[in-house]
C-alpha cells in the first residue's frame, strides 16, 4: 500500500474531525431546542417538556419525528427557487462558520489565516437567507420580518466587525488559534471589555435571538420571515437559529474567554464549560428581557454601540502604541 | 439646563440605570431557578377541588333512598344551553318522577343554574371534571348514569316530608310543620 502516506492519514483524520464537529454541532443545536424549553420552564417556575422519556430527554426524538412527517408545503404564490434556497442558506451559512473555531489544541476543522473574516463573510451571507425567505414567501408579514432582519443585521454587523478589531489588534492576527494563544496569560475580556459587550449585543442581534428578535416577533409579525415555512424547511430555520447561538457562544469563548485555556481540567472540558455558560446566558436573556421597539433597536445600534466600538478601537490602538513605544 | 443641549451626557446617564435594571431583571429571573415550581403534575399529583366546585352533574336521593327529582322541569328551563331533557311520570303511590332524565355533557357549560333552580335539591354539581371520552355520544348521560345512592350535599332534605302534596302513606296536613287543611265547608255562612 504505497499510496497510504502520512499525508493521506492526515486528510482522513481531518475529514473525521470535520464530520464529528459537524454532527456534534447539529446535534447540539437540536438538543438545545429542548434544553432551552426546560430552562425557560425552570426560570418561570414550571416544568417544561418532561413527559417523553425520563425528564423529557426523549422530547427531541418526538419533535424530530413530528417535524419529519409534517406536510412540506410550498405556497402556490411563493417563488419556488428562492423559497427552497432560503432555509438551506440559513442552516448552512452559520454552520460553515464552525470551520474556524478551534475547539482544543488538536481539534478544529480549518486553521485559516483569514479566520475571523470568514465568519464575517458568512454572517453577511446569513442575511440573504432571511431576506430571500421573506421575499419568496409572498407574504406581507414575512416581508416585514425580512425588512427588519436585513436592516437590523446590516446595522449590527457594522459594529460586530469593529468590536472584534480590538481583539485582532491585540493578538496581531485574524487566525483563531493565534488569538487563543495570545490569551494564555490574560483573557481578552479584561482589556477588551467594551469589545466583548458590543460583540455580545451584535451576536444576539445577528442570530435574531431575544431581545433582538424583531424579525420574527411572534406577537407583531406572526413569526416574521419564516411564517410560510413548514415541516423540515421550518426545522432548518429553527435549528439554524440554535446553531447560530452555539456559534456565537463558541466565538465569544474563543475571542474573549481564552478558548480552551484553563487550569486542571482538559482543554475540551474548559471549552465546553465556557460555551455552555454562554448558551445559558442566551437562554436567560430570552427568559428575562422584553423585546424593545424596533426603532429603538436601530438607534441603540447606531447611536450607542457603534460609537462605543469606535472609542474602544481608538483606545486600544492608543494604548498599544503607548506600551509599544 | 436644557436637556437637548447635552445629548451624549444624557444618553450615558440614561444608560446606567437602564443597564442596572436589565441586570437586576436577569438576576431575579435566574434566582427563580431555585424556587419551587408552581405546576401541579396533574395525573400523578391529584388536584385539589373545593367542595363547591361545579363539575359533573348528579341526581341525588332523599334520606329514605327514593329519587328526589319530581320532574318539575325547572332545571331544563333554567339551563342556558338546553342540555337537560326529561319526561314526567307518576308512580302508583302518587310520587312524581322522571321516566327519563338526560344531560348532554357535550353541551353543558357547568354553570350550576340547574342546581340553583332545583326545588328539591335533586340535581347537584360535584367536584369532578374527569369526564373525557373518545366518542361524543358517550357524553350523553342517562338517568342511571346520573343517579347516585346518597343525598349529595343536602343530607336531611326530604321533599315529600315537608311538602303539602299527598302521596300514599302521607295525606295532606301530615307533612312536617304543616297544619291540617282547613275544611272550607266549615267557613260557609
Amino acid at each position: 500500500m504505497s499510496w497510504w502516506t502520512p499525508q493521506v492519514t492526515a486528510i482522513f483524520w481531518g475529514l473525521f474531525q470535520a464530520l464529528v464537529i459537524l454532527l456534534g454541532v447539529v446535534l447540539l443545536g437540536a438538543v438545545l431546542t429542548v434544553v432551552e424549553r426546560r430552562f425557560l420552564g425552570l426560570w418561570q417556575d414550571r416544568y417544561g417538556p418532561n413527559r417523553v422519556g425520563p425528564f423529557g430527554t426523549l422530547q427531541l426524538v418526538a419533535d424530530m419525528l413530528k417535524i419529519f412527517f409534517k406536510e412540506d408545503w410550498i405556497p402556490p404564490f411563493a417563488s419556488r427557487g428562492l423559497f427552497l434556497l432560503a432555509p438551506i442558506l440559513a442552516f448552512a451559512s452559520l454552520l460553515l462558520s464552525f470551520l474556524i473555531i478551534p475547539i482544543t489544541p488538536g481539534w478544529g476543522v480549518a486553521d485559516m489565516h483569514i479566520g475571523l473574516l470568514f465568519f464575517f463573510a458568512l454572517a453577511g451571507i446569513n442575511v440573504y437567507s432571511v431576506l430571500l425567505g421573506g421575499w419568496a414567501s409572498g407574504n406581507k408579514y414575512a416581508l416585514l420580518g425580512a425588512l427588519r432582519a436585513s436592516a437590523q443585521t446590516l446595522s449590527y454587523e457594522v459594529f460586530m466587525g469593529l468590536s472584534l478589531m480590538g481583539v485582532v489588534a491585540m493578538a496581531g492576527s485574524f487566525n483563531m488559534r493565534d488569538i487563543v494563544a495570545a490569551q494564555e496569560n490574560l483573557w481578552f475580556i479584561i482589556p477588551q471589555f467594551f469589545g466583548f459587550i458590543t460583540f455580545l449585543f451584535a451576536g444576539v442581534a445577528v442570530t435574531h435571538r431575544h431581545p433582538f428578535d424583531q424579525p420574527e416577533a411572534e406577537q407583531e409579525l406572526a413569526d416574521g420571515y419564516h411564517i410560510e415555512y413548514s415541516g423540515m424547511k421550518f426545522g432548518m430555520f429553527f435549528i439554524g437559529e440554535y446553531v447560530g447561538m452555539v456559534l456565537v457562544s463558541a466565538l465569544i469563548v474563543t475571542l474573549f474567554f481564552g478558548g480552551w485555556h484553563g487550569p486542571l481540567l482538559p482543554p475540551f472540558v474548559w471549552f465546553a464549560l465556557k460555551t455552555s455558560g454562554f448558551l445559558l446566558l442566551f437562554m436567560l436573556l430570552r427568559a428575562s428581557l422584553p423585546r424593545p421597539r424596533y426603532d429603538r433597536v436601530m438607534s441603540f445600534g447606531w447611536k450607542i454601540c457603534l460609537p462605543l466600538t469606535l472609542i474602544n478601537l481608538l483606545a486600544t490602538g492608543a494604548v498599544m502604541l503607548w506600551v509599544g513605544a | 439646563m436644557d436637556r437637548n443641549k447635552r445629548p451624549i451626557i444624557d444618553t450615558v446617564r440614561g444608560l446606567v440605570p437602564a443597564t442596572g435594571s436589565l441586570l437586576r431583571t436577569m438576576g431575579t429571573v435566574f434566582m427563580h431557578g431555585f424556587r419551587k415550581r408552581e405546576t401541579v403534575s396533574y395525573p400523578e399529583q391529584p388536584v385539589y377541588l373545593p367542595p363547591r366546585y361545579r363539575g359533573r352533574i348528579i341526581l341525588t336521593r332523599d334520606p329514605d333512598g327514593e329519587e328526589r327529582c319530581v320532574a318539575c322541569n325547572l332545571c331544563a328551563v333554567a339551563c342556558p344551553v338546553d342540555c337537560i331533557s326529561l319526561q314526567k311520570d307518576e308512580a302508583d303511590d302518587g310520587r312524581w318522577y322522571p321516566s327519563f332524565f338526560r344531560i348532554n355533557f357535550s353541551r353543558c357549560i357547568f354553570c350550576g343554574m340547574c342546581e340553583e333552580a332545583c326545588p328539591t335539591s335533586a340535581i347537584q354539581l360535584t367536584p369532578d371534571f374527569e369526564m373525557g371520552e373518545y366518542d361524543r355520544q358517550q357524553l350523553v348521560y342517562e338517568k342511571e348514569d346520573l343517579l347516585i345512592d346518597g343525598s349529595g350535599k343536602d343530607h336531611d332534605y326530604h321533599f315529600y316530608k315537608v311538602a303539602g302534596m299527598a302521596i300514599a302513606g302521607k295525606d295532606k296536613g301530615q307533612a312536617k310543620d304543616e297544619d291540617t287543611p282547613e275544611d272550607v265547608r266549615t267557613l260557609l255562612p
